[in-house]
């Protein structure tokens, strides 16, 4: 499903990946370690394909329609609602069943209740719910997951744990992390980032 | 008709953004109206028509420069750019969508604004109304191209007004003639040429803008 050799970005002078080497088969779960300023989010933008890499080679087997991201910013708008948010990427993606899909992704979430008040009004927690919503919305065949344990509590965590428990082997996940010790039983892959 | 949905979909979340933010339409308001105020007492008693006319160009030009600005800050502020380009839709519906929303804001701030200007100076010729609504669609084709290329920089403030305003002098100069000459048809022909030429460049160079 991805295949990097070598993969490398620069932002000018200053390097911010090298020399990554990534085998991803379709099904595999991916784990995206290392410290701050490591590379993992450029690594994830370009395979995502919001960047291009300045250095190696990148094959990703799917799709731009294909793709469901999780950022570190929600990418939703603040002065909507979760639901008008939802429908408006349901739109884009082309979901069918489009209003029945985000009912149950709102209702997985536990963001059902508050589906009409506006984003602005959430929690940080309830936002990034909202945002797993919106990259799962389209049901990709491969999801990247930039931090998704950022600002969830236990409830929201133990959420993630299920659908990482559902959609693993069943689409190719990969996912960047400071906690690699929640999800390492699901690992097929594991790339250590150096700083 | 998927392109047209998509568009639909677009500008119709830019209208509502508006509406519950507000952000737009009531400072390009503002600034049209002060600055016919401040025009009406600025210009001595018994100028002519001609500056007259110049000078409702220059605050068309500004008030849309204003609008283009505040065009893509919610994607700028939540980055949800990048949530966008990631859909699978053509990426010229964004454009086109932005385009409609910000024309929309224009020509409402207009509707206000050029009654306001025929009570200050004297009335307004037909063809400076039509010559004023072509400006608009080629003010908001160009400038929300520019405005997507600026609301990626750190200098975007500085370089809308750059980027934009060499490209609107051919507007201004469209206009300006449709306002004055005895014969604005061919002015209102220029300025109809410059809409078409540049909706296609600018509808075809969108993509471009936004991948890296």
């Amino acid at each position: 499903m991805i295949a990097a050799r070598g993969l490398g970005k620069r932002f000018g002078a200053k390097r911010a990946l090298h020399g990554v080497d990534l085998e991803l088969p379709a099904g595999g779960f991916a784990v995206v370690t290392g410290p701050n300023g490591s590379g993992k989010t450029t690594l994830l933008r370009i395979c995502a394909g919001l960047a291009l890499p300045s250095e190696g080679e990148l094959v990703v087997g799917v799709q731009r329609a294909q793709v469901g991201y999780l950022a570190h910013d929600p990418l939703v708008y603040r002065e909507l609602s979760a639901l008008e948010n939802l429908e408006l990427y349901g739109r884009l993606y082309r979901v069918p069943e489009r209003r029945e899909r985000v009912g149950i992704l709102l209702e997985r979430f536990g963001l059902w209740d508050e589906r009409a008040d506006r984003v602005s009004s959430y929690s940080r927690g309830m936002t990034q719910r909202l945002a797993l919503c919106r990259a799962l919305l389209h049901d990709p065949a491969l999801l990247i997951l930039d931090e998704p344990y950022a600002a969830l509590d236990a409830q929201g965590a133990e959420l993630l744990d299920a659908q990482f428990a559902e959609l693993r082997g069943e689409r190719t996940i990969l996912v960047s992390t400071h906690e690699p010790a929640r999800i390492e039983s699901l690992a097929t892959v594991r790339i250590a980032l150096a700083a | 008709m998927s392109y047209l949905a998509d568009v639909r979909a677009l500008t119709r979340k830019d209208l509502l953004l508006e509406l519950r933010a507000r952000d737009t339409l009531p400072a390009m308001l503002l600034f049209v109206v002060a600055t016919f105020v401040v025009f009406h007492f600025a210009l001595p008693a018994g100028s002519s028509r001609l500056a007259a006319s110049g000078l409702l160009w220059v605050a068309i030009v500004f008030t849309a420069l204003l609008g283009l600005g505040r065009a893509f800050v919610p994607e700028r502020e939540q980055h949800v750019f990048d949530g966008l380009v990631l859909a699978p839709c053509d990426r010229s519906a964004i454009w086109l969508a932005k385009s409609l929303a910000t024309l929309a804001f224009l020509v409402a701030a207009e509707l206000v604004a050029l009654p306001v200007f025929a009570l200050f100076f004297n009335g307004l010729r037909a063809s400076t109304v039509a010559g004023v609504a072509l400006a608009d669609l080629g003010i908001c084709t160009v400038g929300t191209l520019v405005g997507a290329m600026a609301v990626v920089t750190r200098a975007r403030d500085l370089l809308l007004p750059l980027l934009f305003l060499p490209l609107a002098i051919p507007i201004v100069i469209g206009g300006v003639g449709a306002s004055v000459a005895g014969d604005p048809g061919r002015y209102l022909g220029f300025l109809g040429l410059y809409d078409a030429l540049f909706a296609l460049l600018c509808w075809a160079a969108f993509e471009y803008v936004v991948t890296e």
